[in-house]
């Protein structure tokens, strides 16, 4: 079904110069769209063109409309040589798909070209005429939305919560292909941009259809990501949670108290809409719009398809089947199923094992190995196959994989115990839907339920029963050329792996879904790791359909009402049949569950909980050196080292917790990157004091042989832990709210059993290495000095340097403790890599290198932003990779925002009036949304404004220090300028200025509104505005001199604030325009040049962020949320001169309104619709 | 090991005020750190010497990237690069003192006849322009990148903008202990802007002052340079070493109002660089003041009547008046000759200032003196070239009130 796009190129401005004869351009536009292109006329001498061109129409399949990007190329003119390419702008036009996002793209964009950088602007304006497909049998998916944020976006609700959605797609890599080797770099990187963009449109319609499939309309916590594997080709894929969402009237008052959950009610029915299709709703959510009780779960008529996901028998582990497959499992077993299991995997492209991966008896990476073998016996087959396959297969790639699990000590043992109840529910599942659908569509749907995964990381209240803990798995792959494009099964197989261990990880923790699920990869030369995370879960029943409520059947947890701010602490596993050894104690709140005495989760922390004191930022880092390798040998290598790796970091994160006296971990985050010759760990979280859960006890110290260390030594280190442990209370202000032991549950336990809990992660992990032997069997203390390694370990649990005063950090959408935010943000990103020099570095001296990166990137931050202080660096995200040989790289991207300190608002009188100014000048940021058409104001604004525009000070005595300026829009002061300088320069200006107008209307409106009550002294200044028309040839020509000036004044560049949070303080969302997802290349063969790398990267970055606020500023938005730098991949070759960087951004773009003004702005909305005729004269 | 890259690039751009004047004072990034390191920076926040530095190495880059629109402004209002959102302007507002900020906005709000909203803070020490985002940031930053030293331009007044010049730079850099890097930007600054103007039709400081966003002050002051740059005024002569470079200004800013072709009509093209050219043949016909025995000697009487008990050194003035008034009026007379102009302000130093100084007169002796000199060769019945006296007198009057002094 075709659409119509239209695209109309109007100006150009500050060109660079192509002719050094003239110092002028001749430049003309192509228009590119599929395969069909469109010129310009030429516009001679010029740095500054006016095309004004008519409307280039392409006439197009919905299809293509998706997956291309429009391309519009601005070139010099040469009469004699061929044309010079100036640079490029690709216009992603999947915004204007759907209805309810922008519906005209309309702005400056900058011309990028990828040796030169940004040269000059161009104004376009695109829009979209598209008929409805009916089409069952379609191929694309328009209207399907996307947010990058990993919650429910703010101005809609969730009507139904269809599960998850995965696609991958791959091609060649451009870089790599033959024709490189005679194409300039430019060409090769415009090839792989353009791939790149062509392949994120194919991957989202694909989703997309998915997501139709299921019966939703969007998919939310959308994530894309890049594989470059070089040789063997380029990957993209991306997981979401396919959702079907009801936007909210703008009428209807959102929650205004809360950023995160606009949709706080709790669900009141289920509603299930089977559609015809049987596509059947994981759970489902609804929300009146009044708040009232919930009401009784309602069962609905539904179709007899199975429930979503297999979750009648999780109970079942209770079973004897279960409590026999456990004894049944050799102690033996055990380490097998932790450590690095060497998983076979044969290329599909063997002519003989054409097999699926998973229909492998035994695989040992797949928790639900078919058949009903007991886990035992599982080795053998395994290696018979092994053996076999050794002659026929083209490749052979081991898979490992850990679970690091639950309350911090679960362990990847637990995983096969499952196997049996999961297994026969797989296939039945498995059956049902084939029956049911016939074999052919199958695999969308049971991908949704197959996986019970959601990309969200935060819920309604209520939403979220019980988390279990962390389950993560990884895998080491060997990569090989993707023979066939359009058959992506390897890596498909690849994840369907990793997919199925996280599940049987998570059922092993006795819940039934997965939430904050998130999938990466780390690749070096040929290898590649495969990573998977999540948090078990249980959701509540409520939310989901008849065939679940089994559940709530046979256990009786679930017929308790648990309360909201502790009941997703409890448990969900059964404590008599624990999946790990745990402490468990009485819920510090109801007193009447069980709660682990730690919680790791890789979900932001729900709003509803209970918390102590503030949170903080806790990162483990951990190098590991490695000997270089090629194939298999390196994968070994690689497979070898992970479980140490991730016990290690799960080690510092435990005593960095109890550091300070925290016992959550929210957000957990781990990666694990690969380089020649070493592995990084990075494991960043938000560390919390969860009232719920017992209080942490203190870290002891202990000789292991005493004379081995003085015992001065070891009390004075013993000293300084309690010292910091009391100094982090401090800091943190965990005052926990004094439980007298009443006896009610069982009591904290003693020092003695604290400190068994606290190694008993290496008890299970002990028989497999080595390692932690020596302090693994000790239970009476925590850190044992027994040699200069634990000594160095502890100094450098030390060294983590509290964040100066004013400052807090986390790695969450929320920070713990700090909901008074103000209007202050700062995003940023931040990247440094480190040479290292020394040839023989030692396990120790890396890390200590790499811990001092780490700690003095925060450093740098705080210094950087000292004047926003008292502030809270949010959602730091630390990405770490090894580019080369001997180079670690840190790239850091993370938001400030500054915050009220006084937790009460009303401590002075002047207080709320500042706020009020404050918020004034906020709305200065949706401005563009007030000229929703732009096209149609660039041509008729101009006439409008020749009214008065004007703009006060707020009373001098409220903001003392306060000048508010008023300025004519730079429109000449008609009084005192010569009649000349009163004609305009070029059209474009009067857009510019009609929007700035526009602004300033809006803003003296709300001044006034705001200073009404409080104002006594308004100084107003008003300034009157010159009829502006249209530019004409004879007024250009002679006003030249003045022209440049006449433009400053004009400058209305709409300020675009990005934030990675799914918020941004102090305003509210009221429109998302579509998603962000730019992928640029950049590369110079002068890089002393352009200021040496850091000089290169600077201004790579500085112009990606202007490149991604100019898109947002044409779709009308004034901000970007949930945004994220995917990738940034840095090469150099200094030698050469030369440089190459990647750069992947994603993100929502949206346009928000300062929360406290929202009537005011609909009501100057309105008038600035109608062009407000009126003057806004002096209060 | 050693650090390979490091950047911060914030969505807002941060810039720091004093790292700004350090950079444009051509201070290098570790001369800056330790500067700022003496300026107590370093307790705020808890930083270490490696922060500094790398804060310090990214604010010059960032400035360095700011640069290039630095140089041509047009580009600045609208740039896509920076950005400076009003949030944190108010913020920013809370924290200055008042006096700063009036003063400032008086500064700006005079020179740019239009308003913009000035922020200046301290501590911390960061400033930021704009009424809307950028412009704030462009007109403090630029009024900091244009500024300029005095006893730099000193040197280089009335000197051909050329590479020649440019090449003397180190020169001029160890002569007036302002660093080579800063020579170097003040004098491109000086030849951007005489490049620019030089196209341009309309009046010179007006031009100056809208197409670089500059203060009043400061655009007169580019006003001057080009001038003299322009018509090459000799200013490095021994004799000439007393005045100050804002004598100069004073003087070209007399010299462009009365003596330019723009003066009489505004919308010549170079109105404002030339000298008007019929006008200096006109002051041929002053010649006859001295050339005319009786008007000479008529014009003597009348001033010696007019100052006779005013001043103690009328004995001198009425010996010296026929020297003086030959003086001034073979200035005028010879002013056709590109050469003679050039030489304009030796002359008058040569001719008139030092014989006076040397007879002691004082400030107000001369001021008297020259008022009366100028006003009595109106009452001189043969004499029939008001216009064109008035017009020479004041200029060099003014001029020599200026330029009389030790």
């Amino acid at each position: 079904m075709p659409g119509k796009l239209k695209a109309k190129i109007v100006a150009g401005r500050h060109l660079p110069v192509m002719d050094r004869a003239s110092d002028l351009t001749d430049a003309f536009v192509e228009v590119k769209f599929g395969n069909t292109t469109f010129k310009t006329d030429v516009c001679p001498k010029s740095l500054n063109p006016q095309w004004n061109s008519e409307w280039f129409k392409f006439e197009v399949d919905d299809e293509d409309l998706q997956d291309e990007p429009l391309q519009i190329t601005v070139l010099d003119h040469d009469t004699y040589s061929a044309n010079d390419a100036i640079g490029k702008v690709y216009i992603d036009i999947d915004p204007l798909l759907y209805s309810e996002a922008a519906s005209v793209i309309s702005g400056w964009f900058p011309i990028y070209d990828t040796i030169h950088g940004i040269r000059g602007e161009i104004n376009v304006i695109v829009k979209v005429e598209l008929f409805n497909d009916l089409n069952r049998f379609r191929q694309s998916s328009c209207g399907v939305k996307f947010f990058c944020t990993t919650c429910i976006p703010q101005c809609y609700r969730a009507t139904l919560v269809h599960g998850f959605v995965e696609e991958l797609v791959v091609n060649e890599d451009p870089e790599y292909q033959w024709i490189d080797r005679i194409r300039t770099p430019r060409a090769s990187n415009e090839a792989r941009q353009r791939l790149i963009s062509l392949m994120s449109g194919e991957l989202q319609r694909k989703i997309g259809l998915k997501v139709l499939e299921m019966g939703g309309n969007a998919v939310v916590g959308y994530l894309q990501c890049f594989d470059l594997e070089g040789e063997s080709g380029l990957v993209v894929r991306a997981i979401g949670t396919a959702c079907t969402l009801d936007k909210l009237s703008s009428g209807s008052a959102p929650n205004t108290n809360t950023h995160m959950h606009p949709n706080t009610a709790p669900a009141s029915n289920a509603c299930n809409s089977p559609s015809k299709d049987g596509k059947e709703p994981v759970f489902v959510e609804d929300l009146p719009s009044s708040s009232g009780p919930p009401t009784p779960f309602r069962a609905l008529p539904t179709s007899s398809s199975p429930p979503p996901f297999s979750p009648s028998k999780p109970c079942s582990r209770q079973s004897s089947s279960s409590d026999t497959d456990l004894s049944l499992t050799p102690k033996t077993e055990e380490p097998h199923s932790v450590r690095c299991r060497p998983g076979i995997f044969l290329c599909p492209s063997s002519p003989i094992l054409s097999t699926d991966t998973l229909s492998l008896p035994g695989s040992g990476s797949v928790g639900c190995g078919r058949g009903s073998n007991p886990r035992a016996t599982t080795s053998a087959p395994l290696s018979s196959i092994q053996s076999d396959s050794a002659l026929l297969r083209k490749s052979v790639s081991f898979t490992e994989d850990l679970l690091l699990a639950a309350s911090g000590m679960g362990s990847g043992g637990s995983a096969g115990k499952e196997a049996g109840p999961l297994r026969t529910l797989l296939r039945q599942q498995t059956q049902t839907a084939l029956e049911q659908r016939g074999a052919s569509s199958s695999g969308l749907l049971l991908n949704a339920r197959e996986f019970p995964f959601f990309t969200l990381t935060s819920f309604p209240p209520g939403f979220l029963l019980h988390v279990g803990g962390v389950v993560s798995a990884r895998s080491v792959k060997l990569l090989d050329r993707i023979h066939n494009p359009d058959e992506p099964e390897t890596r498909d197989a690849w994840w369907e792996e990793i997919r199925q261990e996280i599940k049987s990880h998570a059922r092993a923790l006795g819940c039934h879904a997965v939430v904050g699920y998130s999938e990466s990869t780390s690749i070096c030369e040929e290898v590649c790791i495969l990573s998977a995370s999540g948090t078990a879960a249980i959701l509540n029943p409520r939310y989901m359909r008849e065939g679940c409520l089994d559940i709530g059947c046979t256990d009786h947890r679930f017929e308790e009402p648990s309360p909201p701010n502790c009941g997703f602490c409890h448990i969900p596993y059964d404590e008599l049949n624990m999946p790990f050894p745990a402490q468990l104690t009485y819920c510090y709140h109801c007193r009447r569950q069980k709660v682990p005495d730690v919680l790791f989760t890789t979900i932001d922390l729900p709003s509803e909980a209970a918390v102590a004191g503030k949170g903080c930022l806790i990162q483990a880092r951990l190098c590991r050196l490695k000997k270089k390798a090629q194939g298999e040998a390196n994968a070994t290598a690689i497979s070898n080292l992970l479980p140490f790796m991730e016990y290690e970091l799960h080690t510092q994160l435990m005593n960095k917790l109890k550091l300070r006296s925290m016992n959550a971990l929210f957000g957990l985050h781990i990666q694990i990157s690969v380089g020649e010759n070493m592995l990084l760990g990075l494991a960043s979280a938000t560390g919390v004091y969860l009232t719920a859960l017992p209080a942490p006890g203190g870290i002891q110290i202990a000789g292991k042989t005493p004379g081995d260390l003085s015992s001065e030594h070891i009390s004075s280190i013993q000293k300084r832990i309690n010292d910091t442990i009391a100094v982090n209370k401090e800091l943190y202000q965990i005052n926990p709210p004094e439980l007298a032991e009443e006896g009610v549950g069982s009591p904290i336990p003693e020092p003695r059993h604290r400190s068994r809990l606290f190694r008993s992660h290496s008890e299970s992990s002990d028989e497999l290495s080595e390692l932690d032997l020596s302090h693994g069997k000790k239970d009476a203390f925590v850190l044992e000095i027994d040699d200069t390694d634990a000594v160095e370990d502890i100094h450098s649990l030390l060294i983590d340097a509290p964040p100066p005063t004013g400052f807090y950090s986390c790695n969450t959408e929320n920070m713990p403790g700090i909901s008074n935010w103000t209007s202050g943000v700062q995003m940023f990103t931040s990247v440094r890599v480190l040479r290292l020099s020394n040839a023989n570095l030692t396990n120790q001296g890396l890390n200590k290198i790499f811990t001092d990166l780490c700690e003095n990137l925060l450093k740098s931050f705080y210094f950087k932003l000292r004047s926003m202080i008292p502030c809270c660096l949010c959602h730091l995200n630390f990405t770490v990779a090894v580019p080369e040989e001997e180079l670690i790289q840190v790239t850091v991207t993370a938001v400030a925002m500054t915050y009220d300190k006084e937790q009460t608002q009303e401590k002075t009188a002047e207080k709320p009036v500042n706020k009020g100014s404050l918020e004034a000048e906020e709305q200065l940021q949706f401005p563009l949304e007030l000229c929703a058409d732009s096209s149609s104001s660039n041509i008729q604004t101009a006439s409008k404004i020749s009214d008065t525009v004007s703009l006060f000070t707020p009373a001098a005595k409220l903001c003392q220090n306060q000048l508010l300026i008023v300025r004519s829009a730079g429109v000449g002061e008609s009084t005192n300028i010569s009649p000349r300088a009163a004609s305009v320069d070029y059209g474009s200006f009067a857009d510019r200025c009609s929007t700035w107008l526009e602004l300033l209307r809006l803003k003296a409106h709300t001044i006034r509104r705001g200073s009404v009550k409080t104002s006594r002294r308004t100084q107003s200044l008003a300034h009157s505005v010159s009829s502006l028309e249209r530019c004409s040839p004879l007024q250009e020509g002679r006003s030249r001199s003045l022209r440049s000036s006449r433009s400053f004044g004009g400058s209305s560049v709409t300020v675009v604030k990005m934030t990675p949070l799914s918020f941004l303080s102090g305003t509210r969302i009221i429109k998302y325009l579509g998603i962000i997802n730019m992928f640029f290349i950049r590369e110079t063969t002068s890089l002393r040049e352009e200021g040496g790398v850091s000089g290169f990267l600077h201004s790579f970055i500085a112009e990606v962020f202007a490149m991604v606020r100019a898109h947002v500023a044409a779709l009308g938005g004034n901000a970007v949320v949930s945004y994220s730098m995917k990738e940034c991949v840095f090469m150099e070759n200094p030698n050469k001169n030369q440089a190459q960087c990647l750069i992947n951004v994603s993100g929502d773009a949206v346009i928000c309104i300062s929360e406290t003004d929202q009537e005011s702005s609909a009501s100057t909305a309105n008038t600035g619709q109608t062009g407000g005729g009126g003057t806004d004269g002096a209060t | 090991m050693s650090v390979e890259l490091d950047v911060f690039v914030g969505n807002t751009t941060i810039m720091d005020e004093e790292v700004y004047q350090l950079w444009l004072d051509g201070h290098t990034v570790n001369d800056a750190v330790k500067v700022r390191m003496e300026g107590g920076v370093m307790d705020e926040c808890e930083a270490s010497k490696d922060v500094l530095l790398s804060d310090t190495m990214d604010q010059y880059r960032t400035f360095q990237m700011c640069e290039r629109l630095l140089h041509s402004p047009a580009k600045l209002a609208n740039q896509l690069l920076f950005q400076i959102p009003p949030h944190r302007q108010i913020m920013l507002i809370e924290r200055c003192s008042r006096d700063a900020l009036i003063q400032l906005t008086h500064l700006f709000q005079r020179s740019h006849n239009s308003l913009f909203l000035y922020l200046f803070v301290k501590p911390p020490p960061l400033c930021y322009v704009s009424s809307h985002g950028n412009l704030f940031f462009v007109s403090l930053s630029l009024f900091r990148y244009y500024a300029f030293d005095d006893t730099f331009v000193r040197e280089v007044l009335g000197k051909k903008l050329s590479k020649g010049t440019k090449k003397d730079l180190d020169d001029i850099s160890a002569k007036t202990n302002v660093t080579l890097k800063s020579c170097r930007r003040q004098f491109d600054n000086f030849k951007r802007v005489f490049k620019v103007v030089e196209e341009l039709k309309g009046p010179l400081v007006e031009n100056i002052r809208q197409h670089f966003l500059l203060s009043d002050k400061l655009a007169r002051d580019y006003a001057a340079i080009v001038f003299f740059a322009n018509n090459r005024f000799e200013t490095g002569k021994r004799k000439l070493q007393y005045l100050s470079f804002q004598d100069f200004a004073f003087c070209a800013g007399q010299l462009i109002s009365n003596w330019t072709v723009g003066a009489v009509d505004n919308m010549v093209e170079d109105m404002d660089v030339d000298l008007d050219k019929e006008f200096l043949q006109e002051l041929k016909e002053l010649k006859i003041l001295i050339t005319d025995k009786d008007l000479l000697d008529q014009h003597k009487s009348l001033v010696c009547t007019a100052l006779r008990g005013k001043t103690k050194v009328f004995i001198e003035m009425e010996n010296n008046f026929k020297n003086l008034s030959r003086g001034l009026i073979n200035i005028a007379a010879k002013l056709t000759n590109t050469k003679d102009v050039r030489d304009f302000f030796i002359d008058l130093v040569e001719k008139f200032i030092e014989p006076c100084r040397s007879d002691r007169w004082t400030a107000a002796d001369m001021k008297l003196y020259l008022t009366h000199y100028t006003n009595s060769a109106h009452i001189l019945d043969t004499f029939k070239h008001q216009v064109v006296w008035d017009r020479y007198m004041g200029v060099v009057k003014s001029c020599i009130f200026k330029m009389y002094h030790d």
